[in-house]
């Protein structure tokens, strides 16, 4: 049947690496394909039930939600080729809590516009509504245009978005750790609730939060939940390095992952960080056939569905930043030069910030469609968001765990193009050959994400003990690895024996 | 007694408000309480199922933005109550999937929350309901809660207690306006928004998703929401009301205003004032329920409900006191109490269990089948959503164009 597995580790020698897979509910952006017979709802709560629950069943990490807090518009208008409208990330996140047991509950939350107190007391009840399976995906889009929907408005400098985001979760954290955990008796007999009279006290002064008083929520089963970041300027990078759990980044092919991996990596020992404290993981796309041939074919179709002609003609606005509905999809690239004068065109999504040379790219393009004969919407199919895995179950599975065992990644967020069922294929096949050469768990170890992250669970940063307990942990850590390790290796032997 | 069904009467709707172990402070400590469980979901997830087996049509979920406190406007120190919560919208959510039928009601502070979070939070919650969802909306007045936000103070607010009725009435106004952006929100995007039209590749139809524009004393949005209509159209908005001020808002804003009289003249002076501020919001041919609260004691005989009370008043140390009235009794002598009270207008109660592990139980398994017997309460849930149950039309959109 499939091929024979090939999951040799890279570099001789060196330990065989646990693969982490995480689902990415599809979202509001042209990879979700809608007009698809099969595409169901992106709002009712069935659709996120049986998004979850296939990812449970695969033993995923965790499921990951996107936001964006205003519309997208492109020309003045709203944005209206993809699909729109999500629902609020923490109420469908305790909703999903009651309907999975184990997977890990990842929501997209902005520091710009919220506070700390209510965030945190948001994490915190969401760690306890779900067992301990919260994290938090920390952004900062902070763009005066989303402002017009919030109380304080666009009221904060691009250049400080990090500097609230940081000092946002450094509240946060402190919020978390105002309760140690050993505070609630509840001793009927006594009468004493509450061990300690100032239980959840805290005080934060800085540059943007002036804050004290009590936190109100006690402390969760993870402690804190983990924390992603997703930006990628240098910043973002750092902060990433200094705060974060995990990065889910977009360098997903393996080139431009490896040097990500390796810059972030290096920026870990700066903050006294291990490299096994920070988990990268980039959004991948896949297209799964019977074969690779038959992987390749649907792949095109899909890249055919995700660039209509309008949204051909849509997308390449953004980077000339005018007006192009005149012009025809299934014709040539525009004569006339992009506008570089303020970027006006798109506002609420982030690739407006990816074109940063916009006349070079379109110059670049202009060249390459006439070389290759291509139109509008040829070109922009075969320039945007190529998928990541085109392949047979074997294949993807091999381009995974090769990408894994190279250090461009310690797995992936995956993002199907399909709501639903876009990831019962890969549940399916992939998941099952990936378990086969002993790379990924066949099941849940543990009960919280931490757990399956192999993240330390923190006590409270004033806790004298913590750090000799990160020491034990991390010592226990290597064990826990060595002998995974040794189980794994042990596993794919067979796999090999038997095929 | 009425012990024969009246039909002539029309039925009650009931409701029961959920807080931490009950409303007493020391009904944690009682036998049925589950003190070491208020921040699991399995806790929730039990009294809400209890409420809904008792046909009750919802539930709503306290809470705040800081630590419960004996004191009215500042916080305190003690150890021997009930401290600590967790995000009542998110309890809701959790518990939703898990039932069927039951209203979800959580408490939203408007003083320090996002009127365009607010809004996605409750739709959503419709969402994972199943058209189950409302908002009990309310003000915090506490300059320590304000200290939590670090965004604005409330110096003119004494140690006393005493909060200056221009402050209240302030807060009350901008809840108002919350509300207001909250509603236009759930609006913002028509029903039939979403087309997914192959042939001009077109997924919403953007003429039906609308800007709200709201600009008001304290904060303006854009809009429209990121999060579609919900399926109630508007999910229910609820207020508590004490006097004046509140009743504006319970007239202007409100589905289901909370009262709290403690005879019938004063359930009738309630009513009476919440329909004159409906009217003069101009809203008159709006339906607008108030309900009663109450505290309530409930046991196989009056004695021992009120030797029960007076356990626990002993246990705290003092007597309960609450603002609304406290019954003390057998599920008949309430339900003639129910009874009684609504006939100055009431259309419903909202019950506190002064101990939600044992005076639930005596809601749903005492005083509903007494209702029931005088043909005051459903006998099976009679639809899916709540407005639906509290006898609401699905209202139409403000932004649609009438053809
Ligand atoms: C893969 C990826 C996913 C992202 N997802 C979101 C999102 O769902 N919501 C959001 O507001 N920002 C999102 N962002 C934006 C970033 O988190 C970040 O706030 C923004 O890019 C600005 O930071 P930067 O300049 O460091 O990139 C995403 C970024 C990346 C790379």
């Amino acid at each position: 049947m499939s091929k024979p597995t090939t999951g040799k580790p890279v570099t001789p020698g060196k330990p065989v690496k646990q693969i982490h897979l995480a689902a990415h509910f599809p979202g509001v952006n042209n990879t979700t394909v809608w007009s698809d017979p099969r595409a169901g709802s992106h709002i009712e709560f069935s659709s996120f039930v049986h998004f979850a629950r296939t990812a449970e069943r695969a033993k995923f990490d965790f499921l990951f939600l996107a936001e964006g807090l205003r519309l997208r518009e492109q020309g003045g208008e709203i944005y209206d080729l993809d699909v729109v409208g999500r629902p609020d990330t923490f109420t469908v996140l305790a909703a999903l809590a009651a309907v999975t047991d184990r997977i890990g509950l990842t929501g997209t939350i902005n520091s710009t516009f919220n506070e700390p107190y209510e965030v945190a007391r948001q994490f915190a009840s969401l760690d306890h509504l779900s067992g301990g399976r919260s994290a938090w995906n920390v952004v900062t889009s902070w763009d005066a245009f989303t402002g017009e929907n919030f109380r304080r408005g666009g009221f904060l400098p691009r250049e400080e978005r990090y500097s609230r985001a940081r000092e946002f979760l450094s509240t946060a954290n402190e919020l978390f750790d105002s309760w140690t955990g050993d505070e609630l008796v509840a001793d009927q007999a006594t009468g004493v609730f509450l061990r300690d009279a100032r239980a959840g006290a805290f005080r934060h002064t800085g540059r943007h939060f002036d804050i004290a008083g009590r936190f109100d929520v006690p402390r969760g089963p993870q402690g804190r939940p983990v924390i992603f970041q997703a930006g990628d300027s240098d910043e973002g990078r750092e902060f990433a390095a200094a705060d974060a759990d995990a990065i889910f980044s977009r360098h997903s092919t393996l080139d431009a992952g490896r040097e990500f991996y390796a810059d972030v990596k290096r920026r870990l020992a700066h903050y006294g960080r291990t490299h096994d404290q920070l988990l990268i993981l980039p959004a991948a796309t896949f297209v799964l056939g019977d074969t690779d041939a038959e992987a390749r074919e649907l792949a095109h179709e899909v890249r055919r569905q995700q660039v209509s002609g309008q949204t051909a003609i849509r997308y390449l606005e953004h980077v000339w930043n005018r007006d192009l509905s005149s012009y025809d999809p299934d014709g040539p690239l525009p004569d006339v030069d992009p506008d570089t004068t303020e970027h006006t065109i798109a506002r609420g999504r982030a690739s407006v910030r990816m074109f940063r040379d916009p006349l070079a790219t379109a110059r670049e393009w202009r060249e390459y469609a006439e070389a290759h004969k291509l139109s509008i919407r040829e070109l922009i199919i075969e320039k945007t968001g190529r998928q990541s895995f085109v392949g047979s179950p074997a294949t993807i599975a091999d381009s995974i765990d090769a990408f894994v065992q190279a250090d461009a990644a310690d797995g992936f967020i995956l993002v199907p193009h399909i709501t639903p069922g876009g990831l019962d294929g890969f549940a399916d096949t992939v998941v099952p050959l990936l378990q086969e050469r002993g790379v990924f768990r066949t099941e849940y170890e543990g009960t919280t994400l931490r757990d399956h992250l192999g993240l330390y669970h923190p006590r409270t940063a004033a806790d004298p003990e913590r750090r000799a307990d990160a020491e034990r942990l991390a010592d226990a850590g290597q064990r826990a690895d060595a002998e995974r390790l040794a189980d794994a290796r042990a596993r794919s032997l067979d796999g090999r024996a038997a095929s | 007694m009425s012990a024969s069904p009246s039909a002539s009467a029309s039925p009650l709707h009931l409701a029961v408000a959920l807080d931490g172990a009950g409303w007493h402070p020391a009904a944690w400590r009682e036998p049925g309480a589950r003190p070491n469980a208020l921040f699991t979901a399995a806790y929730w997830a039990g009294l809400v199922a209890e409420a809904e087996r008792g046909l009750l049509d919802f539930v709503t979920f306290e809470d705040g933005l800081s630590l419960q406190s004996s004191h009215p406007t500042a916080a305190d120190e003690r150890t021997d109550q009930v401290r600590g919560r967790l995000d009542a919208v998110l309890v809701a959510a959790r518990i939703a999937p898990l039932t069927r039928h039951i209203g979800l009601v959580p408490t939203v502070v408007a003083t320090h929350t996002e009127p365009f979070h607010i809004s996605k939070a409750v739709a959503t919650l419709d969402y994972v309901s199943s058209g189950r969802a409302g908002l009990r909306v309310r003000v915090s007045a506490r300059p320590h809660e304000a200290a939590h936000f670090g965004r604005r103070t409330f110096p003119g607010v004494g140690e006393g207690g005493v909060i200056p009725p221009e402050l209240a009435a302030d807060l009350l106004d901008e809840a108002a306006d919350h509300v207001e952006v909250v509603r236009r929100l759930w609006d913002s995007w028509e029903d039939d928004a979403e087309i997914r039209d192959a042939a001009t590749g077109r997924f919403v139809d953007r003429d039906k998703l609308h800007y709200i524009d709201f600009e008001g004393a304290r904060f303006s949005v854009k809009g429209p929401s990121i999060t579609p209509r919900p399926p109630q159209g508007q999910p229910v908005v609820a207020a508590l009301a004490h006097g004046p001020a509140a009743y504006r808002l319970v007239g202007r804003s409100a589905d289901v205003g909370f009262v709290t009289p403690h005879d019938t003249a004063g359930a009738e002076a309630a009513v009476e004032a919440v329909h004159a501020e409906r009217t003069a919001a101009g809203r008159a041919d709006d339906p607008v329920h108030v309900f009663g609260d109450l505290v309530v004691f409930l046991d196989d005989d009056a004695a021992t409900a009120a030797a029960r009370r007076e356990r626990l008043d002993d246990l705290a140390g003092t007597a309960y006191a609450s603002d609304a009235r406290i019954f003390t009794g057998t599920a008949v002598q309430l339900a003639d109490l129910l009874e009684e009270l609504s006939a100055a207008g009431l259309s419903g109660f909202r019950l506190r269990p002064a101990v939600a592990g044992h005076d639930l139980e005596g809601i749903t398994r005492g005083l509903v089948p007494e209702l029931q017997r005088r043909g005051l309460f459903r006998s099976a849930y009679e639809a899916d959503t709540l407005r639906g149950l509290l006898g609401l039309a699905r209202p139409a959109n403000r932004y649609a164009a009438t053809a």
